[in-house]
């Protein structure tokens, strides 16, 4: 979206991202979604009095791991307490980081080229869930509440960007970048839809080249595509209050999913005061350099890294195919694609079946191995399948497992072996005597005849290509 | 001698603070803070730009458990200390307002 | 009452039994504790199947160093089970699910927890007049305050119903009531005895800790209680001290300050205590040098900001939602503050106050992070200190035990009654409470002893030698 009248907005995104450690960040109890309310719950997550936080070694690593995969600067750090009352906050504080965050100044590259800078990367733990009672269900009219404390002291890491995006598809491709490097971390699971993965977005609009505008915050949303109407959405909002001559109070904004629209949740007059000071209950955090290092060292390699190796395995790399390595990086399936090309297979088709078949059966991918696949791309290349046929083999690999080329021959699919397809043909050339005179003669369109005889005769199943070498073969 | 801070601020206070005070308790705090905050002049009249603050006053750092799993608590323990419980969790009266 | 090494030593020799011992202490209790007001809660079915587990690991040939020692727990110290209030109405029907490190560790020593403790509402005070459930009164005069915060754990203890007791000091709340009872009282070493179920008043401050009637028996708790706990990230990586093995270490060769700071402004009478303390410790060996260290005049103030914008947060807990009372109300917000007006006293409400707006912004940096600094001032003005001298003494507080009533009204007043002790407690380090001589109406008088992060074993050898010149063992 462009927006009007020389407007251009400015964008900048906290990104809260549950860390997917065995335990809570200060507890031993589990870490787990989806549990009976208040069943992973202890002194320390509930805040009863007396207890007290000790931090979770892994929360810390994977920080670092983030850190580190967003080229930020690992530094000593302290906890502090962010005090406000919340009946889904149970110490009525949250332990957070302040203003020494374990990391800070880092970037993110983007896959059109642009980079944004990521300002700060720090440890936070999470709230309990209310769910409200009565009325809509919604938070407003409803009569009473319910609190439940499972998630209550789960490990959260908060990434802040700088300012830096311009467009709600850039917002949206930073986002999905940063999902992509979580998710590669071992840091997260990325599951937006969990709440795993939850996005604040500053807004403002300014003309090009002036100072930044009035910012507004729209909290939580908890998808890539809410992100993206909800950054438009507001700027649009912003442009028009501006352009009647209007001014734009700095606030923060809920994002109403269903009607498309934000609306006012607090101005800044009615911000807390939370009164934050440095957490007595625990102690600095100072990773020496030889943590930082093993820390970098484990890392596996960032989605960018990936896409460029794939990258170059493509000569002539379309957009469609560009898109393709995208979706089988994100999706984590670099290696059905690299070892294809290892066993010279056509890089190009393993691309297409892995963005394409694997991806449509995604839940069941540990049932395909990567030999299968890669003899199941051999095949096709080799003419023993169609196209149709490779994908109804990968699809039977994908749902039950089991040999290519059992799977073929149960399917049908093995008489379109080269002998069986070569009778076919045979048998077709002395049925159409005066056909195969002109094609022999020099009319190339008579092949089109010949392949749709074979397709008829094999019910589709036959491999085009295969038959115009039969045919050429039989000149 | 005037008090260092004022009613309003000992109003605002007390609402973060989440406590209901009466005009007379408003009058009483206004007074006795202001004599704390005064005694403290010796102390806030300092310069001390150049001091760091006191965190552990031993200077432990790294403090860290392992992410190993320890039991949680029995769920009807813990309601059962609970003013209001439903449905296995905490009931509380109707929220005014999102999380800030 | 037989003291606590001694009663373990029978127990252990089976010439007496954990049984017996809880009787005999809680035939006193029953007999005292209506006029004192020591206990809030007296845990008789609990002590009594912890004096017959005892027995049965005795008579298994386990020899236990607390064996059938009753003790009295502070009420803000949490165990399973049983009401734990901190003097305050906002608690007053909680039963912890889950038990502090330091009871767990008395348990498992073979003390038997008796029952909990009367303290000044969450700790906040001098003299256990803001508890919610009366005050307790001194057992040395019935008029008089026994002290605070830990003021009936240190009455249980004057008044012999329980021979050892646990109490937590902030600014003073051991020594102070130790002195005003005439006990011996230690503020261990910050992170030498874990916070873990210690319900918190100021974390950077507080530190649990025990009062008897004798240095040996004192040394023989702070041994037990002691040590690394991995449940509280503050808590040193060490493990116990050896005490009780050098309480006759004596001061041979030590150098002794006597502090100005530590005595000026005090009555005369407790400044002569200390005076004729110091003359007891050269004549027995070692060496007194005098002190002026003018950064501790800072400590009130720093203190006053510290521990209430601590408390504050500490303290927001109490919402009405997960545990205690709860004041209802149209909404969320209303039922908080309903609640918290209810179940707070003037005393916390001050301090949250108080800590509230030291938090705020636009205050922070004038006033908590300006006390924080000056905390930094204190530790370097102590290390420097020792530098000089092994120990630093001087008065605990600076009247004898004070009459009901006489300091509420102004809570200034009150609030320098701890001044020569929350020094200490700032500079995270250790210090003792010993009676030394009498003062008014032969009421006790402590003389407080400091030494520098980990000297307890010195400061007791320091302290036994004036148990000793006092004619107190």
């Amino acid at each position: 979206m462009t927006l009007p009248n020389g407007w251009e907005m400015v964008v900048g995104l906290e990104v809260h991202s549950e860390l997917k450690t065995a335990t809570k960040m200060f507890c031993g109890c589990a870490n787990s979604f989806g549990s009976e309310p208040n069943t992973n719950v202890c002194p320390v997550c509930l805040g009863l009095p007396g207890s007290l936080p000790v931090l979770n070694q892994m929360a810390v690593e994977l920080a670092m791991a983030i850190g580190v995969a967003l080229h930020c600067t690992i530094a000593p750090s302290t906890f502090h307490r962010k005090n406000y009352f919340y009946p889904d906050m149970p110490k009525d504080f949250q332990i957070s980081q302040y203003d020494l965050p374990i990391n800070s100044r880092g970037y993110l590259d983007l896959p059109d080229g642009t980079q944004v800078s990521v300002e700060r990367a720090h440890l936070e733990e999470d709230t309990g869930k209310s769910t409200h009672l009565g009325g809509s269900g919604r938070i407003h009219g409803a009569d009473h509440s319910l609190v439940d404390y499972n998630r209550s002291g789960v490990p959260l890491v908060e990434i802040v960007s700088g300012p830096d995006i311009r467009s709600s598809a850039q917002a949206r491709a930073y986002a999905s970048e940063l999902r992509g490097i979580l998710i590669a971390t071992g840091a997260s699971d990325g599951r937006m839809e969990e709440g795993s993965m939850r996005i604040d977005a500053n807004v403002s609009v300014r003309k090009a080249g002036a100072p930044f505008g009035t910012r507004c915050e729209i909290k939580n949303l908890n998808s890539l595509r809410s992100l993206q109407r909800a950054i438009d959405y507001e700027a649009l909002r912003q442009t028009e209050v501006l352009d009647e001559g209007g001014t734009i109070r700095q606030e923060t904004r809920h994002w109403d999913e269903n009607r498309g629209e934000t609306s006012t949740m607090r101005t800044k007059e009615e911000a807390e005061d939370y009164r934050y000071f440095r957490e007595p209950d625990l102690v600095e955090l100072d990773p020496d350099q030889a943590w930082q290092d093993r820390v970098r060292a484990a890392l596996p390699p960032m989605p960018a890294a990936r896409r460029a190796r794939l990258e170059g395995l493509v000569s002539d790399l379309s957009d469609a195919q560009r898109d393709a390595i995208g979706t089988v990086v994100e999706l984590d399936l670099d290696h059905f694609v690299i070892a294809a090309s290892e066993a010279k297979a056509d890089v190009s088709v393993a691309l297409a079946r892995s963005a394409n078949e694997i991806a449509a059966g995604i839940e069941h991918v540990d049932k395909l191995s990567v030999e299968n696949f890669v003899t199941t791309v051999a095949m096709e290349q080799k003419g023993e399948l169609s196209a149709t046929q490779a994908k109804k083999v990968l699809g039977v690999l994908l749902e039950s497992g089991g040999d290519p080329g059992a799977i073929a021959k149960s399917l049908g699919f093995e008489q379109l072996g080269e002998g069986a397809l070569g009778e076919l043909v045979a048998t077709c050339i002395e049925e159409n005597p005066s056909e195969w005179a002109r094609y022999r003669e020099g009319d190339e369109k008579l092949s089109q005849f010949f392949i749709g005889l074979i397709m008829k005769l094999t019910k589709g199943q036959a491999n085009g290509k295969a038959v115009i070498a039969e045919l050429q073969r039989r000149k | 001698m005037s008090s260092p801070l004022s009613r309003d601020e000992v109003a605002k206070v007390a609402k973060l603070a989440r406590l209901r005070i009466t005009d007379a308790e408003l009058e009483q705090f206004t007074e006795q803070l202001g004599q704390i905050l005064e005694h403290a002049n010796d102390m806030t009249s300092l310069n001390l730009a150049e001091v760091e603050p006191t965190g552990h006053p031993f200077g432990l750092i790294n403090v860290m458990r392992e992410d190993e799993v320890r039991p949680s608590l029995d769920r009807d323990a813990v309601l059962s200390q609970a003013p209001d419980a439903f449905e296995g969790r905490f009931g509380v009266p109707r929220i005014m307002g999102e999380a800030p | 009452m037989k003291h606590a090494i001694d009663i373990a030593a029978a127990v252990n020799a089976k010439e007496s039994s954990a049984s017996a011992e809880l009787a005999t202490s809680l035939a006193v209790i029953a007999e005292k504790n209506e006029a004192i007001n020591a206990f809030l809660f007296v845990d008789t079915d609990g002590a009594k199947s912890f004096a017959a587990t005892v027995d049965e690991r005795i008579a298994k040939g386990e020899q236990l160093p607390l064996a059938g020692v009753p003790v009295a727990i502070k009420d803000n110290l949490c165990q399973t089970g049983v009401p734990t209030t901190c003097s305050s109405k906002i608690l007053a029907d909680w039963r912890p699910p889950y038990t502090a490190t330091v009871v767990e560790r008395l348990i498992a020593a073979g003390a038997i927890p008796v029952g909990k403790t009367n303290l000044d509402e969450f700790a906040m005070g001098s003299s256990t007049e803001t508890s919610a459930f009366g005050p307790t009164k001194n057992p040395l005069d019935l008029s008089r305050v026994p002290g605070g915060s830990s003021g009936g754990s240190a009455a249980a203890v004057a008044a012999e119903m329980t021979p050892i007791s646990l109490g937590s000091d902030t600014g003073g709340s051991i020594r102070q009531p130790a002195a005003l009872c005439g006990l011996v009282g230690i503020k261990p070493t910050y992170g030498l005895v874990s916070r873990y179920g210690l319900i918190a008043f100021a974390s950077s401050l507080d530190q649990v800790g025990p009062f008897a009637k004798t240095v040996t028996d004192a040394a023989l708790v702070l041994e037990v209680i002691a040590g690394h706990d991995p449940m509280d990230s503050t808590s040193l990586p060490e493990p116990a001290p050896s005490l009780v093995a050098h309480v006759n270490d004596g001061v041979v060769g030590k150098r002794i300050a006597l502090v100005k700071e530590l005595y000026e402004g005090a009555d005369e009478e407790v400044v002569a205590s200390v005076k004729n303390a110091v003359a007891a410790l050269e004549a027995a060996g070692a060496t007194i040098i005098e002190l002026s260290i003018p950064e501790l005049r800072l400590g009130l103030s720093a203190y006053y900001l510290i521990a209430p914008a601590e408390a504050s947060s500490n303290l927001a807990r109490y919402d009405g939602v997960r545990f205690g009372l709860r004041e209802e109300g149209d909404d969320v917000t209303e039922m908080y503050e309903a609640t918290r007006t209810a179940g707070f006293g003037a005393e916390v409400k001050r301090r949250i106050m108080l800590g509230t707006y030291a938090l705020s912004a636009g205050y922070f940096d004038a006033y908590y992070g300006q006390a924080l600094k000056v905390r930094t001032q204190m530790i370097k003005a102590f290390a420097k200190a020792y530098e000089q001298a092994d120990m630093l003494i001087g008065a605990t507080t600076p009247t004898v035990a004070f009459e009901f009533g006489s300091k509420t009204s102004n809570p200034m007043a009150m609030y320098l009654s701890d001044v020569f002790t929350i020094p200490t407690n700032l500079a995270g380090d250790a210090a003792v409470s010993v009676p030394f001589g009498t003062g008014e109406n032969n009421l006790p008088i402590g003389v407080q002893i400091l030494g520098p992060g980990r000297s307890e074993a010195t400061l007791l050898a320091a302290a036994r030698v004036l148990e000793i010149a006092d004619g107190r063992a």
